[in-house]
């Protein structure tokens, strides 16, 4: 048990009490209690707004996990977002029941409009939230196992890596685009009605959702705190520095990859499934690359390796992305490239790493800074 | 998953595909066999693209000894290290570990890593991101699967451990530096230093002491030959001085084999050796 409360300092954790306490509290009671007229009454829009936030920060810390832990960089986390989203969708495709344009209890609307008779066998059982929910964490957990075993077992590292994730991604969606999968083709899954019986337009429903990707979010970053905080944590680390000695020390370096690759792949999955029930569709477009390369971005801007730098930077650019799409729609694509490569040359360690630099500058002025220190140290070992 | 430490104490016998000829060499090898070696290298054969970086390359180490091995640049030391520790695989040849009970060209690094084989690279590799003590804990001998890492906590006695090995390697006061902020003679330090923690029965050392200073080299042929009291050691070096001072037999690689072995005024007399490297 003890192990648990030493995942993070003392400071740690009483900042990580106040933030999601204030996100648990402040924003159902700001929305619920405040009266619509009162100028801090905050709109319904802004809780699903946040909530969508709340998992894009859920896929970003799983991206942190395997990129900035171990060093791996995926650009295929979209896919396993997606596909835990797709089984929430076709569970709430189930719910939808004889409500549909067609009032077919059995077979979903675009089913009966491509004259399908009877339900694929791989939608069985997604009737149940139960079986959904397992589906959610089992079809990302063990997907990533497979390919992370081919992969890392072949020692594929680096960009080759990045690359082959990004191919496995792109096979996703041009087989998801296709009619005859029967996940809906290029519309996706849509029109949902109520979860667990409750309407999901309602605004109590929402406010739920919203409470619920709090929860996981927060349950997502102990679990990253405590694999970081291990031994195996370091282990990820070394592997990041030097694969090869690790191995040499009697590591599995596959092992330890995979450990964290398919952690990761479930935590997007459970992101992923979030997700869909707040926006209310769900469709081939998830599995786009420009998404997933996205994701890579918002870890790199809020500072890779720290868990809190992928929440910070996921939240930090999706709120100046809904600004812009708004009010400047036109240079928001400029601005995001101009970002990345910004961040990229002024600031490697992200917006924590800048903030921390300078808080370790104002406690010691006059000493060496780290910089100084690595050029002296390889000074010498080009002596 | 297959694990790293349940690893098949494979006797050295060739699989029934293997030839004739190399089953007959294994067993009169391991005829030949003294019940004392700790490492047996015979007719290893190593090539790139034709090149032969070992070229029927035989080596037999005791157990307890300390080897010292020199030889030109490109005569294929690293490489003979590489073979021992799972990296390379050689095209031909014998490589036996613990009395030859253990066939070490069918294991990979982890593997081999836990039966007890250690080793320091050329160029020193220390995790730089990781603190000079989470470097030493990450090597301390404990079980390497991954669910007991996950779980580690680190034991009083352990932590004791790590604070006397760090003392040893004269880092004592650099216990939270990141290792990447040392010089480049305290990280090849460090990594003896991770050597110690994994207690391993055989250490390889590629030039322990490259680019340090006198005193520096002074204080690590004693800190060697204080480890070689209770391990078998092989150390791979150019300078002749350090060399002299570890007082070991030598053996000379030229051109992917032994040249010549000896005490060291043996090797220094020997006419080929100084043609091949001493003489330039
Ligand atoms: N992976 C490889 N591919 C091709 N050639 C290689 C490879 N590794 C080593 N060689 C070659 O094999 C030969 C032996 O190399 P090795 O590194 O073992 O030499 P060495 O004795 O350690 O030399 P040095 O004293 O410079 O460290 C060299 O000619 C080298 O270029
Ligand atoms: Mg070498």
């Amino acid at each position: 048990m003890t192990r648990l409360f030493r995942i993070q300092s003392k400071a740690g954790w009483a900042a990580f009490v106040v933030i999601f306490g204030i996100a648990l509290v402040a924003v159902p009671w700001l929305n619920l209690m405040i009266p619509v007229d009162s100028p801090y009454h905050l709109p319904d829009y802004m809780v699903s707004l946040l909530g969508k936030y709340l998992c894009y920060a859920l896929l970003a810390l799983s991206l942190d996990l395997v990129w900035g832990y171990a060093g791996a960089l995926s650009l295929g986390h979209g896919a396993f977002f997606a596909l835990g989203g797709y089984c929430m969708g076709m569970h709430l495709m189930r719910q939808i029941g004889t409500r549909g344009v067609y009032g077919n209890a059995d077979l979903p609307d675009f089913m009966v409009f491509l004259n399908w008779k009877e339900l694929p066998w791989y939608w069985f059982g997604f009737d149940h939230f139960a079986f959904a929910m397992v589906m959610v964490v089992l079809v990302p957990g063990v997907l990533a196992f497979v390919f992370g075993w081919f992969a890392f077992r072949s020692r594929i590292t680096g960009v080759y890596f990045s690359i082959i994730t990004q191919a496995m991604l792109f096979a996703f969606m041009l087989a998801f685009f296709r009619n005859e999968m029967g996940f809906g083709g290029n519309n996706g899954l849509t029109d949902f009605k109520d979860l667990l019986g409750y309407d999901l337009h309602d605004q109590s429903t929402r406010v739920g959702l919203y409470v619920a990707s709090v929860v996981l979010l927060a349950c997502g970053f102990l679990i990253g705190r405590f694999i970081s905080s291990s031994k195996l944590g370091r282990v990820l680390v070394a592997i990041r520095d030097a694969e090869s000695r690790v191995r040499f020390l009697g590591y599995s370096v596959t092992n330890a990859k995979l450990f964290a690759f398919t952690i990761s792949a479930v935590l997007a999955g459970l992101a992923g499934a979030l997700y869909v029930p707040q926006v209310g569709i769900i469709n081939p477009s998830e599995f786009s690359p420009a998404n997933s390369i996205e994701v890579a971005v918002w870890v790199a801007v809020g500072g890779r390796g720290t868990l809190f730098g992928a929440i910070l930077g996921a939240f930090a650019i999706n709120g100046a992305k809904s600004y812009f799409t708004g009010a400047a729609p036109e240079i928001w694509l400029f601005f995001l490239g101009a970002l990345f490569i910004g961040v990229t040359l002024l600031m490697p360690k992200g917006i924590l790493g800048l903030a921390s630099g300078l808080a370790a500058r104002l406690k010691r002025p006059p000493a060496a800074t780290p910089q100084q220190e690595t050029a002296l140290v390889a000074g010498r070992e080009h002596a | 998953m297959p694990d790293a430490d349940t690893v098949p104490a494979a006797a050295a016998p060739a699989p029934a595909n293997k030839s004739r000829g190399r089953n007959t060499r294994v067993s009169e090898a391991k005829a030949r066999l003294a019940a004392n070696t700790i490492l047996y290298v015979d007719g290893v054969t190593v090539a790139f693209d034709g090149f032969r970086a070992l070229n029927e390359l035989s080596l037999f180490i005791e157990k307890g000894e300390l080897r010292t091995i020199i030889g030109p640049n490109g005569a294929g030391k690293t490489t003979m290290m590489d073979v021992v520790t799972g990296k390379t695989r050689p095209d031909k040849g014998d490589v036996l570990f613990d009395e030859g009970s253990v066939d070490l060209t069918r294991l990979d690094e982890a593997a081999i890593a836990n039966l007890g084989i250690g080793r320091k690279f050329q160029k020193p590799t220390v995790f730089e991101h990781l603190t000079v003590f989470e470097n030493l804990e990450l090597a301390l001998k404990t079980d390497r699967r991954i669910l007991a890492t996950l779980l580690f906590r680190l034991g009083a006695a352990q932590a004791r451990r790590i604070d006397e090995t760090m003392g040893l390697i004269g880092l004592g006061d650099r216990r939270s530096a990141r290792a990447g902020t040392l010089s480049h003679g305290q990280k090849q330090w460090l990594e003896i230093g991770m050597l110690l923690m994994q207690e391993p029965q055989l250490l390889l050392l590629d030039e322990p002491v490259a680019g340090m200073t006198d005193h520096e080299t002074e204080a690590t042929a004693e800190m060697l030959l204080d480890i070689a009291r209770e391990r078998s050691v092989i150390v791979v070096e150019h300078d002749m001085e350090f060399v002299r001072r570890l007082g070991a037999k030598v053996t000379v690689l030229h051109e992917g084999s032994v040249l010549a072995e000896g005490s060291i005024d043996y090797v220094q007399n020997d006419a080929r050796v100084i043609e091949v490297y001493l003489g330039r």
